[in-house]
């Protein structure tokens, strides 16, 4: 069994936007829910001794969480790599200040549009733009590094170019051009969102352009968008393979989405420990390795490569978490996907909100 | 040229696993054995000359075949965003 490399911590998920495509689940934990200072102190000595060495520090926004200082700092003091995953709005200079004393390595920050407006409709926040500018500044100012973060899909993909330029205006050394990936409430707006063949294919050309004119300046990550896709995504590296999440409330994932499939009970940070819940627990186990694998992945040359693909997707479009991800070609569910993609021409959606 | 680590990259010791790995925004590889001596030389003062003379003298071998490697090596680092120069 491998030790995880990484930790997703989703410290809250308040947030003063609401994306649309937003990766947490539709069903928003409320704050009296969320996990202490102290218990992310805990967690975050138990993910370093299990192997982990970076963490993200995400949510919802991490800074809302008012004691986001404290938190960085146990983060730092276990030994791990920092990184906050912020959308940048309540973010001032003081705060910026102590979170680079308190020992935070890196900032990514997320952008919705290039155009303000865009921005605005996209992340249903008003004014929201201005402020990440000048978080961006901040960012630099305290001296660490900045990611930019862009989500693309059908409603700002036209803007790529402007984005790949505002990463360099605002001094990003890498920018993560993310096409979305359809869970939680991105599924849940998806027809507002999927891009055309030749969307992602104008993308996929600017990125590939853009590489090379910013070599050593400015480092571009790409990731692409699985409906358009003839292969799965190795989702995670594997299910309880390299990487685990814990959520505002304490519940240890396989990743972010994995609540989504429903039937599947998810140990707690409160009953348990990190290394319990990684190696013995019946969620961690379920889908890891192949022996799970039914056909067509059973015996595939590809099992160990993309490992089935993404469980949360194979249960939100078949209704089985243990179906070959119908991101596959040779999965039985394929056409589902040029069915989404062919329904999706509505501009209308839904924010993101609590319920 | 004096290549130095690009903000927020820099070499920690995995202890779980023994071994030594760039670690880096939200992103971490395992150099080989090649591009570790290079790394373990990067100190923002040393230059690449400086940095091919020390590797020569330690495996005692002839100095442009040092130098074809580590200008590749420094050079695939930067694309990586690893290292400045």
């Amino acid at each position: 069994m491998n030790a995880p490399l990484a930790l997703l911590a989703e410290l809250t998920h308040r947030c003063p936007l609401r994306c649309l495509y937003c990766s947490n689940p539709v069903e928003l934990t409320r704050a009296s829910a969320e996990l202490t200072t102290a218990e992310w102190a805990r967690v975050f000595d138990e993910a370093a001794a299990l192997g982990c060495l970076q963490v993200h520090l995400s949510g919802g926004e991490p800074t809302a969480r008012r004691d986001i200082v404290a938190i960085t700092a146990a983060a730092h003091e276990a030994g791990l790599y920092t990184n906050m995953i912020t959308a940048g709005v309540l973010l001032d200079a003081a705060l910026m200040a102590r979170l680079k004393e308190a020992g935070l390595d890196h900032v990514q920050l997320s952008v919705q549009d290039s155009d303000p407006q865009g921005a605005e409709r996209i992340g249903g926040m008003k004014g929201a733009q201005p402020r990440k500018e000048a978080a961006a500044r901040m960012v630099r100012d305290a001296g660490l590094p900045l990611t930019l973060n862009a989500v693309v899909h059908r409603q700002n993909l036209h803007n790529l170019p402007r984005l790949i330029d505002l990463a360099l205006a605002w001094g990003a050394g890498r920018l993560e051009v993310a096409h979305v990936q359809y869970y939680g409430w991105a599924l849940a707006n998806r027809d507002a969102l999927l891009p055309t063949r030749d969307q992602l294919d104008d993308a996929t050309r600017i990125v590939d352009a853009a590489r090379l004119a910013h070599r050593g300046r400015l480092v571009i990550d790409y990731v692409v968008p699985d409906y358009h896709a003839s292969r799965p995504k190795a989702c995670m590296g594997g299910w309880g393979s390299r990487f685990l999440a814990v959520s505002p409330a304490g519940r240890v994932l396989p990743c972010h989405a994995a609540e989504s499939i429903s039937g599947m009970e998810f140990p707690s940070v409160r009953d348990t420990s990190l290394r319990d819940a990684w190696e013995n627990s019946a969620a961690f186990n379920r889908f890891r390795g192949t022996d799970w694998m039914p056909a067509p992945c059973r015996g595939c040359d590809h099992a160990e490569r993309d490992w089935g693909g993404c469980r949360c997707q194979a249960f939100a479009l078949t209704g089985d978490a243990a179906a070959t991800d119908p991101a596959c070609g040779l999965s039985p569910h394929h056409g589902l996907l040029a069915a989404a993609l062919s329904e999706a021409t509505t501009t209308e959606f839904r924010y993101r909100e609590f319920r | 040229m004096t290549p130095r680590f690009s903000p927020g990259v820099r070499l920690h010791h995995d202890k779980a696993r023994d071994r030594w790995v760039v670690m880096a925004p939200e992103r971490m590889f395992v150099p080989d054995e090649t591009a570790l001596e290079v790394l373990r030389l990067v100190d923002g003062a040393r230059d690449v000359d400086g940095i091919i003379d020390a590797l020569a003298a330690k495996f005692d071998a002839p100095r442009d075949v040092i130098a074809t490697d580590v200008r590749a090596m420094l050079d695939d680092l930067v694309a990586r965003g690893a290292v400045v120069t």
